[in-house]
């Protein structure tokens, strides 16, 4: 059954056009990947499933609710967490603190006016937030300034806050740009573990290939603006169009 | 205890004594001695030390939790006050209808404000709370409303006072004239004259000083708690607390009023001292001074504002007391030539000029100190540490948990 699906979405920014009539459903359990190159957008389509677009027509149905019109706090408690291209953690506070916050507002919903409840140490949600800590091995680092962390460490903290919150669908935002080899396969294998325990369905957008053929079950090949092909990694590695999106071959 | 962590019950216990021994700590010079001036143990500068803290602690609820800045705080201390009086104008003199609605009315004011001004974020915040608070003064200086309604609100220069035609319908031949509690006058001072020392004990003060330290024990509560959490989380990433699924607006728009219903608080406090509302409260000098009281005792830390104000208000009234002919005293063991020369260099600091003494504090506190006085207070304990630690010879890293 498909937890996510996106019908005829259209997207225009002035005479760009930016998504043209973009089909996707992503089923649920799945490990997702949608790629294309630079400007094909994926960035863009990412933004109309999290609330911080709105696309000029087509619809975005989550767990068949439309999330079209909706804010990005609101797509978040319909069960969609987002995993940042740059850590978006909260860099002034410590890790646990930032553990905490998804925590709550889990618990809590949007808002809660709770200004004279204490956060006592050992309560419930601190030892929610330990336990996801001690999963991603993060537990050491506990009262670091979130800031302070080195950049691994803070795309993994991010990928704890979001898991935390046990979404039923989690998206990534190229989780590996900018790392090295190693990095990159920590990260795969951090997926992987993620994947396998939670049985969160994922889609990620991602322009490194070893990643995507590592991790995804199903991928989507976007390139400007339309998506060419859906397929399984096997039929999208030899696939011709595929291989002139990237690499312009009707040019020559 | 009262749900607080040792250390912060530790910090509370510490404000309570120096509020309430304050008489005595502030005056430390005998009162013949020529130091006396530099005593500030009398109840109308105690009492003010105490009504700023409030206002401080109120608006570093805002500042130093949320990052918001705003520059209209005033409004709210002068729409507190005026509804103080107006308490005074139609029940009597008893102070806690006055107090009471001075809450309720600024985080009205604080409301309307908060939703409108919200909306921007940075610089366009402040200059819409700042545009909110001039646009207050502005009607209550001319008392637009009243004279729209024909009649009076704030009554314009004059301010805001009680009238012997005035209702005042609880009030009663046997009550005091003058704002009380329950019989008990605000003004009513005690004094203890011990050896060359005289100490005083004023009940307004030591009303404004037991509502200080509950405004005080609120602000810990808030500062810990997950609401607390969320208002420092909308300081470092609001794009994140977004998509973590909480909505940022009512949040600040909570903290807002809150803070603002501190300082209607304060305001209110004032109008219970002396019974007077006037719209130079709410202009925006009285804003920017509570952005330099916090700024400069730390804000974000718990103690700060409250040192903040206790710094600001004592170098407005000491350092502007002192005039020439004091300088002449102190300096009179230089010859004449030089204790002229050395009176004429100190004399655009002091007095009038003592704006000029604070704000080169205000220059050397941020470039040296950008976290206040607390982080002067942290440097001047972790120095004694570590003297400490190299006499013992001790090793091993001290967990450097910032003190609040």
């Amino acid at each position: 059954m498909a937890i996510l699906e996106v019908r005829g979405v259209n997207k225009r920014f002035g005479g760009l056009q930016a998504l043209g009539d973009v089909n996707l459903s992503v089923e649920e359990g799945s490990v997702h990947a949608i790629i294309g190159p630079n400007g094909a957008g994926k960035s863009t389509l990412l933004n109309c499933l999290v609330g911080k677009l709105n696309p000029d027509s087509g619809s975005v149905n989550f767990d068949g609710q439309s999330v079209l019109g909706r804010s990005p706090h609101e797509i978040n408690q319909m069960g969609i967490s987002r995993v940042f291209q740059t850590p978006e953690i909260f860099g002034d506070l410590t890790v646990i603190e930032n553990m905490l916050i998804p925590c709550y507002a889990r618990r809590d919903g949007a808002f809660k006016l709770n200004p004279l409840t204490s956060m006592r140490k050992g309560g419930e949600m601190q030892t929610k937030a330990e336990a996801m800590l001690d999963d991603v091995n993060m537990l050491d680092k506990l009262h670091m300034q979130a800031s302070s962390m080195s950049r691994g460490d803070k795309r993994r903290l991010e990928m704890a806050m979001c898991l935390v919150q046990e979404p039923r669908l989690l998206l990534l935002d190229e989780p590996t740009a900018g790392m090295a080899r190693a990095d990159t396969n920590n990260t795969i294998d951090l997926l992987k573990e993620i994947h396998a325990k939670r049985d969160i369905t994922m889609a990620i957008i991602e322009h490194d290939m070893h990643v995507v053929f590592s991790l995804a079950q199903r991928i989507t090949v976007l390139a400007q603006g339309t998506p060419l092909v859906e397929d399984t990694p096997e039929n999208i590695k030899g696939h011709p169009k595929v291989k002139e999106a990237y690499l312009g071959e009707t040019a020559e | 205890m009262f749900g607080l962590e040792k250390r912060d019950y530790t910090l509370l216990i510490i404000v309570a004594c120096l509020t309430m021994f304050a008489p005595f700590i502030l005056n430390p010079f005998p009162t013949d001695s020529a130091m006396a001036q530099f005593n500030a143990g009398y109840p109308d500068l105690m009492q003010r030390f105490v009504i700023f803290g409030i206002f401080a602690i109120g608006f570093n609820l805002l500042f130093g939790l949320t990052g918001y800045l705003s520059f209209g705080h005033a409004a709210f201390l002068g729409v507190g006050s005026y509804s103080a009086v107006w308490m005074y104008k139609l029940l009597g003199y008893n102070i806690l209808p006055g107090l009471f609605l001075s809450v309720i009315v600024s985080a009205v004011f604080a409301l309307l404000i908060g939703y409108i001004s919200l909306r921007r974020s940075g610089i366009y915040f402040s200059i819409l709370t700042l545009a909110f608070a001039q646009m207050m003064f502005s009607i209550a200086y001319s008392d637009l409303i009243g004279r729209f309604l024909g009649t009076t609100i704030t009554n314009g220069e004059t301010g805001l006072q009680v009238y012997n035609s005035d209702p005042q319908v609880l009030h009663s031949a046997s009550k005091p004239d003058i704002p009380h509690l329950f019989g008990q006058q605000m003004q009513s001072t005690y004094s203890l004259d011990i050896a060359g020392w005289s100490f005083d004990f004023n009940t307004g003060y030591y009303l404004c000083a037991l509502i200080m330290i509950a405004a005080f024990y609120i602000a810990i509560r808030i500062f810990r708690s997950p609401f607390g959490l969320m208002l420092r989380a909308i300081k470092t990433n609001q794009t994140r607390l977004n998509y973590t699924g909480l909505n940022t607006r009512p949040y600040a728009l909570a903290v807002f009023v809150i803070s603002g219903m501190y300082a209607g608080l304060a305001g209110g406090l004032m109008a219970c001292m002396d019974p007077l509302a006037g719209a130079e409260r709410m202009q925006w000098t009285a804003s920017g001074e509570v952005v330099l009281m916090t700024i400069l005792g730390g804000a974000g830390t718990l103690i700060g504002p409250v040192l903040g104000a206790g710094f600001i208000k004592y170098f407005e009234n000491i350092f502007s007391k002192i005039n020439d002919s004091i300088l002449h005293q102190w300096f009179a063991f230089f010859p004449d030539g030089i204790e002229d020369a050395v009176v004429f260099m100190i004399h655009p600091f002091i007095g009038k000029g003592w704006h000029l003494t604070l704000g080169i504090l205000f220059m050397l506190v941020v470039i040296f100190l950008p976290g206040g006085l607390v982080e002067g207070g942290q440097r001047i304990g972790k120095l004694l540490k570590r003297g400490k630690k190299s006499e013992d010879k001790g090793d091993g890293d001290a967990a450097s948990t910032p003190a609040e």
